[in-house]
């Protein structure tokens, strides 16, 4: 991934904007969060990544006040998220079918400022998310991927400190998607927290100073991109061998082993160690491959959806 | 416009939020005029039953009846459709949650809704009554509008409650139908289109139960229509229905907060 390097370490432990801590939040006897933290800091993307159903979008919901948890505790600049004061540090963009389709661009975003005590102005926000040549369209009339950034505009408007992104850049073609991107690391530079929820390990990768990675409704695993990828020490082999998939998973430091087109495809923390134990078995062993595994990869054995 | 009037440039809280409010129903005012299926039904409708029924009365009374009578069912259909409907859409689209994740006050939502249904209600009554002076036998005096007017602005609160109601309850896609389905009836039965006692016998008995029938006589009694119970029963009733209808409003809300994941 290099084309998309991570983005820069952010200093060490800035203050944080907003945390949930051990918080417990049920729907009947199933447990959306159990026990979950997370602490969004300033300057920081923080990008939260799980299967669907594995709470994210619970977390989300908690920071913004729109529900409360059971147990813990959910704040935003040390305050309740329900409180005024808390809800104009916020912006949010979420995942939204439609909206009023007969208001045009500029009357939603101009709608949007007013809620906010010191919002940007009106053309900055145009410019910023390249809607100045469609401010006079209907929200009804936009493509997908404009109607997106209409709702980044809406997230960003108040000039909040915290701002929640789920899932933004959803159905976005590749260069809007490059845009976005360029605008959440603008917003970490400027010092807001960010939290980032996404289905594109690729993004979180590119984007994230910290993922958390949360598996029904637990924190799985926190840090940077590198520490996650690496926290893992997979290494991916591959090749083509006589060996049958349940004696290679026998094999010294081995974590799973699947068939891929011709050869097979062999997970282990140290590849050094089967290749030496594979040699000796098989002497038709060929087109060896040894790589690091990538983002997706740490993320699927990590949350067992393999 | 309203803009203008807001010139000072920093805000204190109280000035932030009504700028805010204003703003809201600007906005508001400006979608429902723009929904053409909202705004040519609440408007077309009354003013077309107007030309087939009112025009051709008489007397000043048979008039001044159709012009009180359309005017509360334009009351209804411009809440009902414009809150239970608008916030039945927002709500199914994730618009609202959107929108209660930011720092609008809840309370403005609710109120920029039921302003600008009201606003479409006197719209109502303003071409009822220019019709029916102008072009129909209706005498209606400045008094008399005003009256009116106020008794439709008050009006929209419980129909805001019942609008807010509906949208919680009925699912989106079938909301249209099932308001006009509960309402056209309503409306009828609480002697909007023709005087209660013109009913049949068991509508009759039914109508003094109806909290629509009960606006329906207040309107009337401006022009002295009405006859029988005192103003302030009818206003009691509403009231109690108001109450009513946010409790239980408030009550589904609670639930289905707790539910949804």
């Amino acid at each position: 991934m290099s084309a998309t390097a991570p983005a820069m370490p952010a200093p060490a432990e800035p203050a944080p904007l907003a945390r949930l801590r051990e918080v417990t939040k049920r729907y009947g006897p199933l447990a959306a969060l159990d026990r979950f933290s997370l602490t969004l800091r300033r300057g920081e993307v923080t990008a939260l990544l799980g299967p669907n159903g594995a709470g994210k979008t619970t977390a989300v919901r908690l920071l913004l006040g729109l529900t409360r948890p059971d147990a813990g505790t959910a704040e935003v600049l040390g305050r309740n998220p329900r409180s005024s004061a808390a809800r104009t540090a916020i912006g949010a963009m979420l995942q939204v079918a439609n909206a009023p389709d007969s208001l045009s661009v500029r009357e939603q975003i101009e709608l949007f400022r007013s809620y906010y005590p010191r919002p940007l102005a009106t053309a900055e926000l145009l410019n910023r998310t390249g809607l100045a040549a469609l401010e006079h369209r209907r929200f009804g009339t936009l493509s997908g991927g404009q109607r997106q950034r209409v709702l980044f505009a809406l997230a960003i408007c108040g000039d909040p400190e915290v701002v929640f992104l789920d899932e933004p850049t959803v159905g976005l073609d590749i260069q809007t998607r490059r845009q976005v991107w360029s605008e959440i690391r603008a917003l970490a530079a400027a010092g807001k927290a960010v939290l980032l929820t996404t289905h594109y390990l690729e993004e979180a990768d590119a984007l994230a100073h910290r993922i958390v990675l949360i598996e029904r409704g637990r924190v799985a695993r926190t840090g940077t991109p590198h520490e996650i990828k690496h926290s893992i020490a997979t290494r991916r082999i591959r090749c083509r061998t006589r060996l049958t998939a349940a004696a290679l998973r026998e094999l010294p430091t081995v974590t799973g082993v699947e068939a891929d087109r011709d050869g097979v495809v062999i997970y282990a923390h140290e590849p050094q160690r089967v290749l030496r134990a594979m040699l000796p078995l098989d002497e038709t062993l060929s087109d060896l491959e040894v790589s690091a595994a990538s983002l997706e990869d740490a993320f699927l054995a990590l949350t067992h959806t393999r | 416009m309203i803009e203008a009037v807001l010139t000072a440039k920093p805000r204190g809280p109280g000035a932030a939020r009504l700028h805010a409010a204003l703003k809201e129903l600007e906005y508001e005012f400006i979608r429902l005029m723009r929904t053409r299926a909202y705004s040519l039904s609440v408007l077309g409708f009354p003013l077309m039953f107007y030309l087939l029924f009112g025009i051709g009365q008489r007397s000043s009374a048979a008039a001044q009846y159709v012009i009180a009578g359309y005017s509360c069912f334009g009351l209804g259909s411009a809440c009902l459709f414009g809150i239970g409907l608008g916030i039945a859409f927002e709500r199914a689209q994730g618009w609202l949650e959107l929108k209660w994740a930011s720092p609008m006050p809840r309370l403005v939502y609710l109120a920029a809704k039921m302003a600008a249904s009201a606003a479409f209600a006197l719209i109502v009554m303003g071409l009822l009554i220019g019709l029916g002076v102008t072009a129909g036998s209706a005498h209606v005096s400045l008094t008399q509008a005003a009256e009116l007017a106020a008794i439709l602005l008050v009006g929209s609160i419980p129909f805001t409650a019942l609008g807010l109601l509906v949208a919680l309850i009925v699912p989106p896609k079938a909301a249209a139908g099932l308001i006009n389905l509960v309402y056209i009836p309503l409306s009828f039965a609480s002697g909007f289109w023709m005087p209660v006692r013109m009913l049949p016998q068991w509508l009759q008995a039914i109508a003094p139960a109806l909290p629509t029938y009960h606006l329906g006589r207040l309107a009337l009694g401006v022009f002295g229509l009405a006859s029988g119970a005192h103003a302030l029963e009818h206003w009691l009733v509403l009231a109690g229905f108001t109450v009513l209808m946010f409790a239980a409003a408030w009550i589904t809300f609670v639930r289905s907060e707790a539910k949804s994941p």
